[in-house]
């Protein structure tokens, strides 16, 4: 026996009281949905875990109208300091049951136990914590005194990160003072419907956040409703275009965190050891299906050979399997349709001139899996060189001198990411400058943090969550006017009675104030915000 | 500058650097290994120490790490009897258990080492093959402030008296001070002294006292400068300053290693020394080893545990495998 | 007997320079009784793209400026527009046919506004911008940096005051510009241009347009170099289906505003063109 098989260490499913079906929660309550329930399976293994229910345009309909009811009657006159409470209950709720939505969190999503236990259920119970203290402490978010909440967020999170992604939206959300319709992702809504009992257990109001299941037709109606204010999506970025498209001229703010092809950038003087270790961590942490991941390595030629070598020793210690074994480093790829896209993609590459390599790992007969990956003689107009491929599939590129790296990096519609790995310091900070990415690590990678602002340029999105400007995405100024709405947009908000939007009335008369308004006496006093805009 | 030398450089630093061992060549080869981030070290490290080791494998890891351990007494108070307390409980850590595997070595300071050798008498010899050796601390051992005439008599009268392993410490004053010709003259010179009366030598374990040096820039540097100058083993710390062995630190060591044996084929031994007194923590240097340097690291000429409390926390555990209930302490001799 | 004038051919402005419309087409500027002022350039769509070009040409060296000396180079603007006072109020006066004093009121607020942003250059950063107390061993640190190349549909009932309301603020950061100006009120706006040309600012920085902003503003729009788009007066437009147009390649849209005084003075204004970024560091003494 090999001591580095270690032996099987299950985590146990014991915790888990999961219900064979789960209805939507919708004003405080489980109920029925009006479409085709569904099963959530476990891409480990393909067996059904539970059956969920999927909301129909009237269930969409009954949820923004309590979403509506609970911010007019409930959250928008609650205290800061009370709101803030309510979240320090979630957060604390959250750790108390940390194993068992770990342990749920692998299951659904096929991501390694040891993820979920020391990442994504601790980043969870810290985002509440952190958005928590800023309930009552809003005119510090940096949109002057008294800033005010925008109403109803309507929320579409994807299945990477399926409970943190939960967290990063509805944590500010409600501390600013809106109230939420969240949709989670159709293959990983368990933990969210676990999340609603300890809603329940948290005693929050009725109707502060809904939770609607569903697929992508669910998602489509909820962002498109009149009723909504505020509409924060993260996943593709083809979905997100379309969300745009859609919400065009409706005047709802909108966040979008979309994909990206990060860019890894090792210099021949970084810390070889901990690069590597970064690399890996960069593109093989959730099987890769990061949108931050560090998917295009670009290495400096004189090291290209030794930093190849050392990834593939490294990569042979990898562990591939079962994603409850506390020892797994590499999981089950989430969906049968994801595992075609990251093999179509991967083809793609190959067939273009890409070498791929991948560890003699096993792996199990049943799921979805996909070896860790990595594809050298990768060429900057490769397929997989610019397309996000989200898997665990590195691709290689060099460079020759620090501009050129910058220009390589920044060759992309995408802006999300950026990673640089060199032990000086003038030119890594030199460098963070330039590169076009909304988060760089340096001698590091995939670090999140609550207080820290994540989220992307060009095509990876706009807007960010973490941090005061993630508050700032769901606070609008003390004085500034209705958002412009086209007539269409009015006559569909007067059309949905029971969830009509206040702000409409707030429109009409911030126009008619500023038209009477004489032009000189306004530019003396140049002080009044008046912006409103898609972007922060 | 050319450094004045009584013995001949060591192989491996002409074959490294050529035939003139300079202190700038040494300067210049030392400076250009790759920086270490302390951050991402101790994260790589962290991660190696969540791994989750049950049944066969914990057994398995027990008896390996017993087997590893250089049993250590280096106290001003220790006496020929305390020693040979110490080789019986090398021989037979566990009398209610005689599967238990016996220990590696038995570490002593250098007046110690003739009632080490008595007291194994024919147990005594290769660990490799089963039997016991005697590691001998030596070189003014903790602090090495001694003329080099001393710390090579120190060596020379260990060896003569018998040990098998020369724990030396290097001169952390000289290498913080950039002296690092000196301190690779030094190692040189002991590894000379090693010279047993047969014409082989005794294995030479560099102590670098990682705790001194502080950074790890320093480690890998002065891990790669005790390799060059021809030692066998890299040790972590002498015990006697905090901190001592580390996880990070060990595994900077074992890194380095590796890479010596890619560049050139040959195996250093590493030793983590001091402050690794539980089994939850030595199956972590276990499983540091293993995913860094591979399984064929895990022998008693390659790795070593520098430990003296260490040896009875891994008997209750090997009990508690064996009966399936909690031993204590009372269960366990003192040595 | 009086001196016959020299009236000035008004042109585009684009990468520094004052070429015709590549069409070849002009339009009839008027007083609002009627009058004829002057020709100005109809732009089409090629000219929106060569003003892009121009633009994204000239993000590295302006975003790239220090930021004190993008203040020293807007603040020299409020200078020269300070000399051509006079010239602006009479092209107010001709163009809105507005009093004297409406007309200078209008130029003494456009020249104060451009002063005040000029002024965030250097300080914007501080107060959009924070460290962040990540839990864990890392230098963390969140600024904000300029979008790209911004493209403006000018407030259309002003013919300065709008327009500089409109383009300082996405300069502060380091934005380029590229502007359709007010359709009935271009004239200010090629002055402005010249203003531009002959104070430091460089070439490409900002672009100015005129014509049909109908016309233009659909392919700048969907163009998927402009980074940004900024609609404030694009109230008549049919401006949903611009934001629609920009959705394709993910501009940041900003929302049209109605009445004289859009685009009023604000933070939020200089916010709207950024992008937070955020780096992560290492830190230890080991």
């Amino acid at each position: 026996m090999s001591f580095l098989e270690y032996a099987p260490a299950p985590e146990s499913t014991s915790v888990l009281k999961l219900k064979d079906a789960y209805g939507l929660f919708i004003d405080g309550e489980f109920v029925g949905g009006g479409g085709a329930a569904f099963d959530t399976i476990s891409p480990a293994t393909g067996r059904r875990i539970a059956t969920v229910a999927t909301a129909d345009a009237g269930d969409i309909d009954r949820a923004v109208a309590a979403a509506r009811r609970a911010y007019d009657g409930t959250w928008s006159r609650l205290s800061g300091r009370d709101r803030g409470k309510y979240l320090f209950r979630i957060a604390r709720l959250v750790q108390e049951r940390a194993r068992e939505l770990a342990v749920a969190e692998s299951l659904d999503n096929g991501k390694p136990i040891k993820e979920t236990r020391d990442f994504d259920i601790p980043t969870v119970a810290a985002w509440f914590f952190y958005y928590a203290g800023w309930a009552d402490k809003l005119d510090h978010a940096g949109l002057g005194p008294a800033p005010r909440s925008l109403g109803v967020a309507a929320q579409v999170i994807p299945w990477n990160f399926p409970l943190m992604m939960l967290a990063w939206k509805i944590a500010p959300a409600l501390a600013a003072g809106n109230t939420v319709v969240i949709k989670p992702a159709e293959t990983t809504p368990l933990t969210a419907l676990i999340f609603a009992e300890i809603l329940q257990q948290a005693d929050l109001p009725a109707g502060v956040v809904n939770i609607v299941t569903g697929a992508g037709e669910t998602g489509a109606a909820l962002v498109a409703h009149p009723g909504v204010d505020k509409v924060a999506f993260t996943g593709s970025t083809a979905v997100g275009k379309r969300i745009a498209q859609t919400i065009a001229g409706q005047g709802k703010k909108l966040t979008l965190e979309l994909g990206g092809k990060g860019a890894n950038i090792v210099f021949d003087d970084a810390p070889l050891e901990q690069a590597i270790e970064g690399i890996v961590n960069g593109i093989f942490f959730n099987q890769g299906q990061v949108c931050c991941a560090g998917s295009r390595l670009l290495v400096q030629e004189s090291v290209h050979d030794e930093v190849v070598e050392r990834l593939r020793e490294r990569m042979r210690t990898l562990r591939v399997g079962d994603p409850l074994d506390k020892n797994t480093d590499v999981g089950a790829i989430n969906s049968a349709e994801q595992l075609q896209r990251i093999t179509a993609l991967t083809e793609a590459g190959i067939a273009e001139g890409a070498e791929a390599w991948s560890p003699d790992c096993e792996l199990p007969s049943e799921g979805f899996w996909f070896r860790p990956t990595l594809l050298t003689n990768v060429a900057t107009s490769n397929t997989v060189a610019r397309d996000e491929i989200f898997g665990p599939v590195l691709s290689i590129l060099t460079f020759r001198t620090p501009a050129e790296a910058v220009a390589k990096a920044n060759n992309s519609p995408y802006g999300l990411s950026a990673g640089i790995w060199s032990e000086k310091g003038s030119r890594t900070l030199a460098l963070a400058d330039k590169l076009k990415a909304g988060v760089i690590w340096s001698n590091t990678f995939n670090k999140f943090d609550p207080a820290s602002p994540f989220g992307g340029y060009k095509e990876s999105g706009y807007g960010r969550e973490g941090g005061r400007q993630g508050i700032g995405a769901y606070l609008q100024a003390a004085d500034a006017p209705a958002p412009a709405r086209s007539q269409a947009a009015l006559d569909a908000a007067s059309g949905a009675t029971t969830t009509a939007r206040p702000a409409v009335k707030r429109a009409a008369k911030a126009v008619a104030k500023t038209v009477t308004k004489p032009a000189a006496k306004a530019a003396a006093k140049p002080a009044k915000t008046s912006t409103r805009k898609a972007a922060k | 500058m050319t450094l004045e030398r009584a013995v001949a450089p060591a192989q491996r630093a002409v074959d490294i650097l050529g035939g003139d061992v300079s202190e700038s060549a040494l300067k210049g080869y030392l400076e250009g290994l790759p920086g270490v981030d302390a951050v991402g070290l101790e994260q790589r490290a962290a991660g190696l120490g969540t791994r989750s080791i049950k049944t066969s494998s914990k057994a398995w890891a027990l008896d390996r790490i017993i087997e590893l351990i250089d049993l250590t007494t280096l106290e001003g108070a220790d006496t020929p009897g305390k020693v040979r307390s110490l080789v019986a409980k090398a021989l037979v850590p566990d009398a209610s258990d005689l599967t238990t595997p016996r220990v590696a070595a038995v570490c002593v300071y250098g007046d110690m080492v003739p009632h080490a050798v008595e007291a194994l008498g024919a147990a005594h010899g290769d660990p490799d093959q089963g039997l016991v050796s005697v590691a001998a601390v030596a070189t003014a051992f903790p602090s090495g402030r001694a003329s080099r005439a001393v710390k090579l008599a120190d060596t020379r009268d260990a060896v003569a008296a018998g040990a098998d392993e020369i724990d030396m410490v290097i001169d952390r004053g000289a290498f913080l001070s950039g002296r690092w010709g000196q301190v690779f003259d030094e190692i040189v010179a002991v590894k000379d002294a090693c010279r047993k009366a047969d014409g082989g030598y005794a294995h030479l374990k560099v102590i670098l006292e990682t705790g001194e040096l502080n950074t790890y820039d320093n480690v890998r540097r002065a891990s790669v400068l005790a390799i060059l100058a021809g030692g066998d083993f890299i040790k972590t710390s002498t015990g006697k300053v905090s901190p001592a062995a580390t996880l990070p630190v060990t595994l900077l060591m074992l890194e380095t290693v590796r890479d010596w044996h890619r560049w050139t084929g040959e195996k250093i031994g590493v030793k983590p020394a001091g402050g690794i007194r539980t089994s939850k923590d030595a199956i972590k240097y276990l499983v540091t080893v293993a995913e860094t340097l591979g399984e064929e690291w895990l022998v008693p000429h390659l790795f070593r545990y520098g430990a003296s409390s260490l040896l009875n926390d891994v008997l209750l555990q090997r009990q508690k495998l064996t009966t399936g209930r909690y031993s204590g302490p009372s269960y366990v001799t003192i040595d | 007997m009086t001196r016959l004038t020299v009236p000035k051919t008004y042109k585009l402005y684009l990468g520094g320079k004052f070429p015709r419309s590549e069409s070849g087409r002009t339009y009839e500027v008027a007083t609002p009784a009627g009058e004829f002022l002057a020709n100005a350039s109809l732009a089409s769509r090629k000219d929106a793209r060569d003003a892009v070009v121009a633009a994204r040409g000239a993000t590295g060296g302006w975003a790239g400026a220090t930021a004190y000396n993008r203040g020293q180079v807007l603040y020299r603007v409020a200078e020269v527009l300070e000399g051509r006072h006079a010239q602006f109020v009479d092209e107010i006066v001709a163009q809105e046919g507005v009093s004297r004093a409406a007309a200078t009121a209008q130029v003494d607020e456009a020249i104060d506004r451009w002063v005040w942003y000029a002024g965030w250059c250097d300080k914007y950063a501080q107060v959009a911008g924070n460290a962040n107390p990540v839990a864990g061993p890392y230098f963390n640190i969140s600024a904000p940096e300029p979008t790209g190349v911004v493209a403006v549909i000018a407030p259309q009932d002003s013919s300065l005051l709008g327009l500089v309301s409109a383009v300082a603020p996405a300069l502060v950061t380091g934005n380029t510009v590229v502007v359709v100006a007010s359709e009935r009120f271009p004239l200010s706006a090629i002055s402005l241009g010249e203003v531009l040309a002959t104070s430091d600012v460089p070439g490409g920085v900002v672009n100015v347009l005129t014509g049909s902003p109908a016309e233009i503003a659909p392919w700048l729009a969907s163009h998927q170099d402009v980074d940004a788009l900024d609609l404030v007066g694009a109230g008549e437009l049919d401006w949903p289906a611009l934001e629609q147009a920009a959705a394709e390649s993910v501009t940041r849209v900003s929302w049209p505003e109605q009445g004289p005084d859009a685009a009023t003075p604000s933070i939020e204004r200089i916010r709207a063109f950024t992008e937070t970024k955020t780096v992560w560091h290492t830190k230890s003494l080991l």
